[in-house]
């Protein structure tokens, strides 16, 4: 792994840390969802990092369903939190 | 040339990734927090996927880059839109913005938005009493 790869890896554990540590303490819920919803974009991130350092592409494929997946989970939460059920 | 601009352009989204998440950790309430890690986190994402696509063009596989572009753009399209969501739900749940903020545009909307609900819900319960009286 090059050392470029190393320090990315390492600045995206930080910020996801610090999305971890938002998620723990954030005082009300919509705090814990957008945490949630910038660590989905982070986990992205992080894949396509994995395709550069193996060279195969499948961790595209990872990073596509996983940024469609986390767009439900977002979505479906902030209808949560508005209060109104999920077929209005 | 192609390699030391994906290099280039990795680097800059991870600078950007980080500093969205400094934002989410130091800003003081939910919609400052959203607006900037969303933005940030969001279009430094986009950056790394830019790169690795150039990167893969360059010397991986075509395969790669068409799902790298594939990925920034579905990224580009939604996340604003769940950010916006999350907002929307946090102000109608009754977050409040924080004391030193200047302007409240949403305000009158959102009371509006409200006794909507509060009428609903009268109509549904009244319906439910009907029923109930008729049985």
């Amino acid at each position: 792994m090059s050392p470029f790869l190393q320090i990315g890896f390492g600045v995206l554990t930080v910020a996801a840390a610090m999305c971890l540590y938002r998620i723990a303490r954030g005082p009300s819920a919509p705090d814990r969802t957008v945490a949630i919803d910038i660590l989905g974009t982070l986990v992205v991130g992080f894949c396509c990092l994995m395709a550069l350092w193996t060279r195969q592409d499948y961790y595209m494929n990872i990073a596509i369903a996983w940024a469609l997946i986390s767009f439900v989970c977002t979505l479906a939460m902030a209808k949560f939190l508005e209060g109104r059920s999920y077929d209005a | 040339m192609l390699e030391t601009i994906c290099y280039w352009l990795v680097g800059i989204g991870l600078a950007f990734d980080f500093f969205g998440c400094l934002g989410l950790v130091r800003l003081p309430d939910v919609y400052n927090r959203a607006q900037a890690a969303t933005k940030c986190v969001t279009l430094g994402t986009c950056m790394i996927l830019f790169g690795v696509a150039l990167g893969a063009f360059g010397g991986v596989s075509v395969a790669m880059g068409v799902k790298a572009l594939l990925c920034a753009m579905f990224i580009l399209l939604t996340s604003p839109v769940g950010a916006h969501a999350i907002c929307r739900g946090a102000y109608l749940s009754g977050v409040p913005l924080w004391e030193g903020s200047a302007e409240d545009a949403f305000k009158e909307r959102a009371e509006r938005i409200r006794e909507e609900e509060i009428e609903e819900l009268g109509e549904e319960s009244g319906v439910q009493r009907e029923k109930a009286q008729a049985s």
